[in-house]
């Protein structure tokens, strides 16, 4: 079946036209994730910019849409990162340490390791159900910052073990080698040699675990951070609530007006994450390219 | 794992209290909490839920068509709740799957370097939106849209909710995916090229095929993300347990009514309380199954260049 010289170009004009309207095709697509991006910034900040003052900033959650403002769930947030940041980074950082420097294939590393890539699948309202049977009921922690707080660790601890196990693995080898030829031991080396060189990516990974427990709502709902609090916590066993289950709140109610006083807390919600993950993300492709 | 890291020899004495014989230990310890974290998740669900299955008969639990846990005469079929949950994943996955994969074919294949350095940390600055912002925007900016166009949209919608969560998975199904095709040798699109394809027929003909048990597992998983969806779902979705196959109706999900519990007043002990354990239980066990299918996809299928 020879074809004539003619038909040939015909067929070869076609396929490459194909190939333009598939590249097209797949550019739109990667493009939508952008602009469902965009279309959501903006209409966040449509709705929610005129209510974003310093009267809102300041002032306690209230049933009166004039009057509400964001300060006890603000509170709440930083207090829950206050025990989350120390408490997901000494587990997290000790078991990648222990993973990739102490146990090397051993029947309790493996298990350790299956284990976490399982974790980090489990549904986050599950995690709810294991803080409010552990730390709310066993424990009777009640629905203390406390309690939340042990919550969220368990459920970010995936992201930042995974992220200190890739950064600890991309420690040259020779380093720590130079480190054993200068009779270090094991613990010196890790601590001076291994531990300096990988921090910009555990300090991303993080940043991303704190920035994921920020965000999240289900578990802490479950804990019973969803009640109305009308005051400022003082003390790490006090009932709280956070900027997502404030949000969360905000748009479950019937009046119209809360939504953009939803809006508003959004705004200032998506200001901290993304500024935190934009953040995260510059750090590692600083430093990947060394 | 470095072969040469086990050849060197510490022939140190170590004393009892010298930190490189303790800290193993604590890190040892450290690292038992996320197994603990596992066993109890599991623990928790069984004993709890054993309560509500002493009452309501598992057969019941999994075949009942009616969930009306508060009713003076209550009846616990799950199969509505279900049901809301694969209607909400359906839709997520009409939207996420092509779009997804479209975006990973043009992030691996097609873009020139300078815009995958833009468009990258974008998607994975997506991936770091919290559902309730996502939550938010379906309920008060794709819904209104939806019932301009089909009138008889109720304000809490399946179909809303579902292209919602739908756009919160490409961005993990974008990057699964090119990840798979990053790692097919070049030698094979050589190959191809070599015989005359074009870019279009490299991607689809060889470099997707190579690549495929990553590109499903990641599928699975980005699925399986969207079951275990609570807050758009719950803003979204609405509150109604029904079997009904009209994604312009309210649905409820397993995970969105957990949360319909938990926020609410139920007391501790009575039959509705342990519901939540229930209903976590088949929710746990659906999302680990999904998990681990992904895993075995993508170790037994994949390819050997």
């Amino acid at each position: 079946m020879a074809l004539t010289k003619q038909e040939e170009a015909v067929r070869v004009g076609k396929r490459r036209t194909t190939n333009r309207i598939y590249h097209v095709l797949f550019f739109l697509s990667t493009v939508i994730g952008m602009i469902a991006l965009a279309l959501l910034i903006f209409d966040v900040a449509r709705k929610g910019l005129g209510y974003l003052d310093w009267q809102f900033l300041t002032s306690k959650s209230s049933r009166i849409p004039g009057k509400a403002g964001i300060i006890t769930a603000l509170a709440g947030t930083l207090w829950l990162m206050m025990i989350v940041t120390p408490l997901t980074f000494i587990i997290g950082v000790s078991t990648a340490i222990y993973l990739e420097e102490y146990a090397k294939n051993t029947w309790f590393s493996r298990l350790i390791q299956t284990n976490i890539s399982n974790l980090a699948g489990v549904p986050s309202i599950v995690y709810g159900l294991l803080g409010l049977t552990i730390f709310v009921r066993f424990l009777h922690l009640d629905r203390s910052i406390l309690a939340g707080a042990l919550t969220m660790t368990l459920l970010v601890l995936p992201i930042i073990i995974v992220a200190s196990q890739e950064a600890i693995k991309a420690v040259p080898m020779n380093l720590r080698h130079a480190s054993f030829a200068l009779g270090g031991n094991r613990w010196t080396t890790v601590v001076r040699v291994v531990l300096p060189s990988a921090m910009p990516g555990i300090l991303t990974g993080a940043i991303l675990s704190l920035s994921r427990a920020i965000g999240e709502t289900a578990p802490l709902i479950l804990i019973g951070a969803a009640s109305y609090i009308a005051f400022m916590p003082n003390s790490i066993f006090d009932p709280f609530t956070v900027m997502p289950i404030q949000i969360f709140n905000w748009s479950n109610q019937p009046k119209e007006e809360f939504k953009s006083i939803a809006a508003a807390g959004i705004i200032l919600l998506l200001l901290l994450l993304l500024s935190m993950n934009a953040l995260a993300i510059y750090l590692r492709n600083k430093y990947q390219r060394k | 794992m470095n072969q040469t890291n086990s050849k060197v020899n510490l022939k140190k004495k170590k004393s009892l209290f010298s930190l490189d014989f303790l800290m193993p230990k604590l890190l040892a310890f450290f690292a038992g909490i996320s197994v603990l974290t596992t066993v109890g998740i599991v623990a928790i669900l069984l004993t709890e839920s054993a309560g509500f299955f002493r009452e309501v008969p598992v057969w019941d639990f999994l075949t009942g068509t009616r969930w009306e846990p508060l009713f003076a005469n209550p009846s616990f079929g799950v199969l509505p709740l279900i049901s809301g949950t694969l209607m909400i994943t359906l839709i997520a996955s009409i939207v996420a799957l092509p779009i997804g994969l479209g975006s990973a074919i043009y992030l691996s294949e097609y873009a020139p370097n300078r815009v995958r350095a833009v468009i990258k940390p974008v998607l994975e600055i997506l991936a770091g939106v919290p559902t309730i912002v996502y939550g938010f925007f379906a309920l008060t900016f794709v819904t209104p849209i939806l019932q301009a166009i089909l009138p008889q949209t109720e304000i809490f919608n399946a179909l809303s909710a579902g292209i919602v969560v739908g756009i919160m998975i490409i961005p993990m199904i974008s990057s699964l995916s090119e990840d798979a095709m990053a790692s097919v040798p070049a030698s094979l699109r050589n190959g191809a090229y070599a015989l005359g394809s074009t870019k279009l027929e490299t991607s689809i003909k060889i470099v997707v095929p190579a690549a495929l048990s990553g590109i499903i597992a990641s599928f699975v998983l980005g699925l399986s993300r969207a079951v275990g969806e609570t807050m758009i779902v719950t803003l979204a979705a609405g509150l109604k347990p029904s079997m009904s196959l009209n994604p312009l109706d309210s649905v409820e999900t397993l995970t969105a009514y957990i949360v319909s519990v938990a926020s609410g007043d139920v007391r501790q002990g009575s039959v509705e309380y342990s519901t939540i354990y229930a209903v976590g239980l088949t929710l746990f066990v659906i999302t680990l199954v999904m998990n681990i299918i992904a895993g075995y996809i993508s170790r037994k299928f994949r390819e050997v260049y």
